[in-house]
């Protein structure tokens, strides 16, 4: 389903991303581990059609990231470390407007469904701006629901999260995964990583250091493997 | 609807909304008219002769910066979170996106356009009142086309550091010949000319209007791709 092949992306004469090749099937979940400024974002910015590759290419269900990112929009859905929310609109006026946006008419019991799946079915009323941090997130993830997408690119989602918040997102990459989507998630916690990740991959300096597959691995033995993998590229 | 139109209303509800509830744009355009009208008359004197002679640059003067203002703001508030992105990332025409900023911030433009014509009428004390049907046409003409080619700019200059100093640079010297156009099609609708001198500069407005608004439809996707 998501299929990344040699992707390189050039900021100036700075490498953000060196030749990433990878492959998340549908039903699976990769999670991405890495240090700041490893490449992690630019990835995830790639995968969505944000930005083009220098070099190298990718597919999501099929669809080139650069000739089909029309095709690419209509089957992924994003949350990055922005929410793209409006402070002045209420969450479910974003969520109407995401909606009007996607070229669906706003249904009002859907917008209200999916945001009582974030656990926010008392505060869609309420300006973005009132919300908290974390609340802002469960807007942002409520909306990538409401998308019905095939894949998901989240880029650290659980950030902000309390323990309620962060276990119905679990659920739902659980769900999502049931349902045959594919998804990349982006976080810097071990616990997060190997609680949703069927496959694990460590980015250092641009590549893709070490990959695992879940499996039996431990967070510990993740720890070990992230460290070596990060102390060796340092 | 098509789903073009829908779209396009979609932005444009969405803008007038944010813009609504911050009100920081009104209030600083608001405060601004004032003080243009109070400098203006200071200026010029109660001589009404002299008054009517300059209303013409006076208002589009008050327009421009209020244009120049609106469209930076338009841009301004989807830097907040980012919020452009998730512009470029929905699966819309991006033609449907700009037509709705464009009407978006051509609204409010307009709002500010009659409010700021009324107070001059009421400020200076100057019968304008039969000419104000007239003075909306050419205003609505003049917004148009100034917003279309100063909502391609916005998104142009939106991600740059210098995005302030740029919009104007780059677009008061497209929007010359509309802005000529328009200041004389003032001049004739104040002085209550007939139809007949006035069309020449209608071509000139209205042609412009046509070249912009395309040229914006066509080439925004590049723009908020780029």
């Amino acid at each position: 389903m998501i299929e990344a092949i040699g992707l390189v992306k050039l900021y100036g004469m700075h490498a953000a991303l060196r030749g990433v090749t990878l492959e998340v099937p549908a039903g699976q979940v990769l999670t991405i581990l890495g240090h700041n400024g490893s490449g992690k974002t630019t990835l995830v910015r790639l995968l969505a059609t944000l930005v083009r590759p220098t070099a190298g290419h990718g597919r999501i269900a099929g669809h080139d990231l650069v000739d089909g990112r029309d095709e690419v929009r209509r089957l992924v859905a994003v949350v990055g470390h922005s929410t793209h929310l409006y402070d002045d609109l209420t969450a479910r006026e974003n969520l109407a407007f995401a909606e009007a946006l996607a070229g669906r008419r706003a249904d009002a019991a859907r917008i209200d469904a999916a945001l009582a799946r974030v656990g926010l079915d008392g505060q869609a009323g309420i300006r973005v701006c009132a919300l908290s941090s974390g609340l802002r997130r469960r807007v942002a993830l409520a909306r990538a629901m409401l998308r019905e997408p095939r894949v998901l690119l989240l880029d650290e989602a659980f950030s902000g999260l309390d323990p309620e918040g962060t276990k119905r997102l679990e659920d739902y990459l659980h769900a999502f995964k049931a349902g045959g989507g594919a998804a990349v998630v982006v976080t810097h916690s071990l616990g997060r990583a190997l609680a949703v990740a069927d496959r694990v991959a460590i980015l250092a300096a641009g590549r893709i250091a070490a990959e695992a597959t879940r499996g039996s691995l431990t967070e510990e033995a993740l720890q070990r493997l992230y460290l070596g993998t990060t102390d060796a590229t340092a | 609807m098509s789903p073009f139109l829908r779209t396009a209303w979609a932005v444009f509800r969405k803008d007038i909304a944010v813009e609504r509830r911050a009100k920081e744009g009104a209030n600083a355009l608001g405060f601004f008219a004032l003080l243009l009208l109070f400098l203006f008359y200071f200026a010029l004197g109660p001589d009404g002769d002299r008054i009517r002679a300059a209303l013409p640059g006076l208002f589009w003067l008050a327009f421009i910066l209020a244009g120049v203002l609106g469209l930076g703001r338009a841009f301004a508030l989807e830097q907040e979170n980012d919020c452009l992105d998730g512009l470029i990332l929905a699966p819309a025409d991006k033609g449907a996106i700009y037509l709705g900023k464009l009407a978006g911030t051509t609204a409010l433009m307009l709002g500010m356009e009659v409010a700021f014509i009324t107070a001059t009428g009421i400020f200076y004390n100057l019968d304008i009142w039969a000419a104000v049907p007239r003075l909306l046409l050419v205003a609505l003409a003049g917004t148009v086309g100034f917003a279309a080619v100063g909502t391609l700019f916005a998104a142009m200059t939106a991600h740059l550091r210098a995005r302030e100093v740029l919009l104007p640079v780059l677009l008061l010297p497209l929007a010359v010949p509309v802005l000529l156009a328009a200041v004389k099609l003032t001049d004739l609708a104040l002085a209550g000319e007939g139809w007949g001198p006035a069309w020449p500069w209608w071509q000139l407005l209205l042609g412009f209007d046509v070249v912009f608004l395309v040229a914006g439809l066509l080439t925004f996707e590049f723009v908020l791709e780029a």
